[in-house]
């Protein structure tokens, strides 16, 4: 069964092709197990890499989803998580720098009846590739974006990112480094996104959730994922992983519940005076001014103002769905456009050839 | 009486009976229309070329324009203009030099007087013969006065005020009536030449259909212009030019952009696939994008990318899809898309990649033509990237171009470059429009089944197991069963498709990649060369839009008693199997071109035979004459020398 609705069937040669390949290899399995989702190429990830288990989130997950493989696409750009597309067994593409979302962006304008995902990294998406990504958000193309975000540039070998926290001492940095970091999910926020979600790799569940919601969500969907780079930038996201800390540092968002958290809810999130959100201590305010998580609210301000409650250093990170407001996808209204230009004019060539002045020469 | 020089004609004419008009027959006529870029010569020589074309001259066009929307009025730097050429009989080029330049403001005369040879007709609008316009552009005197313009034949025709006179009952305020002072030109420019006026009413009407008042006073104008010119006794002459034998059949006239976009939509129908444009605005190449994107009733789906990477790279994404995926650009753009025409290399993925070439380098000259794009649509990429280059040779061809870029793009699953170029794009000749049932058949045949087994015997699809004949690898389309597979720009490995870092297998697949590209030759058929006698020992080699100028250059030649071949390529890589040996047949190989050198080059460095190149980077095509002259100098010294 499928839960998520894909869109409007191909025709044409492509759908004959289709058609062909259901009767020379049977219908279309969509009851798929994760070892289903698995190719024969040897994964190469640094042993102990955050990528190992995303991977297997994702390959766990898709199943769920009632989608056959060879209607899913990977589409991903350069870097360490861009090696995604080959350990999965669905139809991939590996491309170039920070290209992925725009690859993405004309098979799922043309394909409306594949599912599309782009897995992405930090240096991907958000530098060489950050014009794509802005403008893909901003059509709301119905695709997903994974972007796996380990503030580090690891396939080059251990360059900041543009996610790195300021003074981050590296070897293209020697003596720290000086620009002041994206924070993704305010940027996805600022372009408008309709849907942004943040996740940790080693998460299964918080991660399957919000991998969930993205996929069910028609049109664009960001996830950004903490994933750890155990060579170049080990223990990046400890103070969210461990136990302890990551209770007291990260803010748990839950559609329709309030936001309180930390050891025994002792801390909670209250609107500021300036129509932003500020952290409070629980047992300091009255329980109606704690601010009741609502991602589907139209203005992206809300949002953006949670985004905004964390800093460098991680401390105050909302984890979950930021935003999930339905707007209508870019492939849709271009599928819609095409059809009514059919319906409003049949396609006849030799008309079009002739156009409206014409004159014979006769023998 | 029969005359090829309007001025003498008009001499004559004109002095013998100044007050009964009379008919002069030519057999072919240049009128330049020059004005302000804010006065619409872009859109009066449009519709002076439609009203030709459906007249039955054949003609060629040359709109030159500058890059600026609305550059300072009345400046030299916004001084645009349109040249037309039609004639009883075929042409190949826009005409070396107008006989009749339309000059709208004394900055359009400054900017084009030279070019107008001595005796030539000139007709300017007095009215913006001001001080404070003469000024702008220098003239201390009024050139309409001090005599500088007696070697012409200066009609100095109030055009502004006649304008404001016959609209002086339209409601319309004065600066909005002054607009349609390009209307009045064009009735008064019809009259002289005999051209019919119904199309251009028709045009207006429904260009205006909204603004009924705008309409009726254009077409007011336009009437008044062509009355004058019965009426007034400042032109006392009006010309004749014959309808042009054409082979029987339909016609309409189109410019370059117009039949690119028209060759896609047909490659679309003819393939059965849908077409994807992923474009990034840019000049000159924006208005196939236009064009295409009128077009969403044959599944064509245009997408206005955020730049020119997104563009290319978009139109990858659908081509991975099953789609015929198309970029159109201009040579900055290309500079922009080269890493991702690699990918489509790897990939070897169909792909149309279109360069309009303007002149270079950088920003460039962006509204001026030149083929200097050449070798960056051969080299301009790292690693060996070998992509198939087409060109097309005149605005019409643009059609049978893109059909024939997309036949070898969706043959061979690569990447092509179709080379068009400023000229053509703007330029426009009349074109018999093809049976749609003749058009190829571009069908392709995507893989649905398993092409090899697994060493236990299990069914599989190698994505880069290749037809022996076109070495092209299966299109396995997602939502296709059984057939997954990824591509990417890693080097792959030989048949799987699986990443490879093996030396062998890398030098193996640049081998493959290379012998695709040169095994197209296979289906292009020969070099296509015109000589008619057969007795040339010199020819003239070209590619792109200098087809029209050589060509004339041939046929003057010819007409002087010498013999002389042209030899034309379409496609460019790879070159036809038998150029070598073809070019060998010559003792002199002359080579003219819009850049400083390129396919020279090339010719030379590919087959060792000693092609002289002659180059001009002017940001116009070649004047005819000019290039008759060179070659008639090397024919006479090579026959000089062997007689």
């Amino acid at each position: 069964m499928t839960t998520i609705d894909l869109g409007m069937p191909a025709d044409g040669p492509i759908a004959d092709a289709i058609a062909r390949s259901v009767e020379t290899q049977g219908e279309k399995q969509t009851t798929l197990k994760a070892k289903d989702l698995k190719t024969d190429q040897e994964v190469r990830w640094c042993p102990g890499c955050g990528d190992y288990v995303i991977l297997n989130a994702v390959q766990s997950f898709l199943p769920s989803l009632g989608i056959a493989r060879e209607d899913m696409v990977i589409v991903s750009g350069i870097g360490c998580s861009s090696r995604f597309p080959y350990y999965m067994n669905t139809y991939g593409m590996h491309s170039i720098h920070g290209r992925a979302p725009a690859i993405a962006t004309g098979l799922a304008a043309s394909r409306p009846d594949l599912s599309v995902w782009v897995v992405t990294g930090d240096g991907d998406a958000l530098s060489i590739g950050g014009n794509h990504l802005i403008h893909t958000l901003r059509r709301n193309v119905n695709l997903k974006i994974l972007l796996f975000n380990n503030r580090i540039y690891g396939l080059t070998k251990g360059q900041y990112s543009p996610t790195s926290e300021v003074g981050k001492v590296t070897k293209s940095t020697p003596m720290g480094s000086l620009d002041h970091p994206f924070n993704p999910v305010s940027l996805a926020l600022g372009a408008d996104a309709a849907f942004v979600g943040r996740a940790m790799d080693s998460d299964r569940k918080g991660l399957t959730e919000v991998l969930r919601q993205a996929a069910e969500h028609q049109g664009t969907a960001l996830v950004e994922i903490y994933q750890n780079c155990n060579i170049f930038n080990d223990g990046a996201f400890d103070l969210l992983k461990d136990p302890t800390t990551g209770v007291q540092w990260s803010i748990p968002l839950v559609h329709g519940e309030p936001l309180v958290f930390g050891p025994d809810g002792a801390s909670c999130v209250v609107r500021d005076e300036f129509g932003g959100l500020r952290i409070a201590e629980t047992n300091q305010v009255d329980a109606s001014e704690i601010v009741v998580h609502d991602a589907t609210r139209e203005d992206p301000s809300y949002a953006f103002a949670l985004s905004r409650l964390s800093s460098q250093d991680l401390r105050y990170t909302p984890m979950g769905v930021f935003r999930s407001v339905q707007k209508p996808t870019y492939d849709r209204m271009m599928a819609d456009q095409v059809e009514e230009a059919r319906t409003s004019a049949p396609a006849d060539l030799g008309a079009l050839l002739a156009g409206n002045d014409t004159w014979t020469v006769s023998a | 009486m029969t005359t090829t020089d309007p001025s003498v004609a008009a001499s004559t004419a004109g002095g013998s009976t100044p007050f009964v008009k009379s008919v002069v027959e030519l057999d072919r006529v240049v009128i330049r229309l020059a004005g302000d870029s804010g006065d619409g010569m872009q859109l009066t020589g449009n519709r002076f070329t439609s009203e030709t074309a459906s007249f039955g001259n054949d003609l060629s066009t040359l709109p030159n324009f500058p890059a600026e929307i609305r550059a300072p009025t009345g400046t030299l730097p916004g001084v645009s203009s349109f040249q037309l050429h039609f004639a009883d009989h075929d042409i190949m080029t826009p005409g070396d030099a107008p006989d009749v330049l339309v000059a709208m403001n004394p900055a359009a005369l400054k900017a084009n007087l030279s070019d107008l040879p001595g005796g030539g007709l000139l007709i300017v609008d007095a009215d913006e013969f001001t001080p404070r316009n003469l000024a702008k552009v220098g003239y201390a005197v009024n050139p309409l006065e001090d005599g500088s313009l007696d070697g012409w034949q200066l009609v100095s025709v109030p055009l502004t005020t006649l304008t404001l006179e016959a609209l002086a009952d339209s409601g319309l305020g004065k600066k909005e009536a002054e607009r349609s002072k390009n209307m009045f030109t064009l009735g008064l420019l019809s009259w002289m030449y005999h051209r019919p006026t119904e199309g251009t009413v028709r045009f207006l009407e429904r260009q205006f259909r909204r603004k009924p008042e705008i309409a009726a006073a254009n077409i007011a104008a336009f009437r008044a212009g062509y009355n004058y010119g019965d009426t007034t006794e400042a032109f006392a002459v009006s010309y004749e030019i014959k309808p042009a034998p054409m082979a029987p059949g339909r016609y309409r006239n189109i410019s370059g952009n117009q039949a690119l976009a028209l060759g896609i939509v047909a490659a679309g129908q003819r393939s059965g696939l849908p077409v994807f444009l992923g474009a990034y605005p840019i000049t000159p190449a924006s208005d196939i994008l236009h064009e295409l994107s009128r077009h969403k009733s044959f599944g064509v789906r245009t997408f206005q990318a955020e730049d020119e990477i997104a563009g290319i790279a978009s139109a990858i994404g659908a081509s991975f899809g099953g789609a015929l995926g198309v970029t159109t650009t201009s040579g900055p753009g290309v500079s922009l898309k080269s890493e991702a025409l690699g990918l489509a290399i790897m990939t070897e993925l169909p792909l149309v990649v279109v360069d309009v070439q303007r002149g270079g380098p950088s920003t460039g000259l962006p509204t001026k033509t030149e083929q200097s794009d050449l070798l960056q649509a051969m080299f301009g990429r790292n690693g060996e990237a070998p992509v198939p280059v087409v060109a097309p040779r005149s605005p019409a061809d643009c059609f049978d171009a893109a059909l024939e870029a997309a036949r070898i793009a969706l043959t061979y699953r690569t990447p092509v470059m179709l080379l068009s170029d400023g000229y053509l794009a703007n330029g426009a000749e009349p074109w018999q429009i093809p049976d749609v049932e003749e058009l190829p058949d571009l069908s392709v045949e995507f893989a649905t089944e398993p092409n090899a087994a697994t060493p236990d015997g299990t069914p599989e699809f190698q994505p880069y197991l290749r037809d022996p004949e076109t070495l092209a690898r299966p299109w396995a389309i997602p939502g296709t069963s059984g057939m997954q597979h990824r591509i990417g720009g890693l080097e792959k490995a030989d048949k799987t498709g699986n990443i490879s870092y093996d030396p062998a297998n890398h030098d193996l697949m640049t081998r493959l990649r290379q012998a695709k590209v040169d095994g197209i030759a296979a289906s292009i058929g020969p070099t296509d060369v015109d000589d008619p006698d057969g007795n040339a020992s010199v020819a003239v080699i070209g590619w792109g839009s200098t087809y029209g100028p050589i060509g004339a250059a041939c046929r003057r030649i010819r007409r002087s008693g010498r013999s002389v071949a042209q030899i034309h390529l379409r496609h460019l890589n790879p070159f036809p199997a038998d150029l070598g040996e073809v070019l060998r047949r010559y003792d002199r190989v002359i080579c003219p071109e819009m850049n400083l050198g390129q396919l020279s080059m090339l010719l030379r460095a590919k087959y060792l035979v000693d092609v002289e190149s002659h180059t001009q980077v002017r940001g116009l095509p070649f004047r005819a004459a000019e290039l008759a002259a060179v070659v008639q100098d090397v024919i006479d010294s090579t026959t000089g020398g062997t007689q």
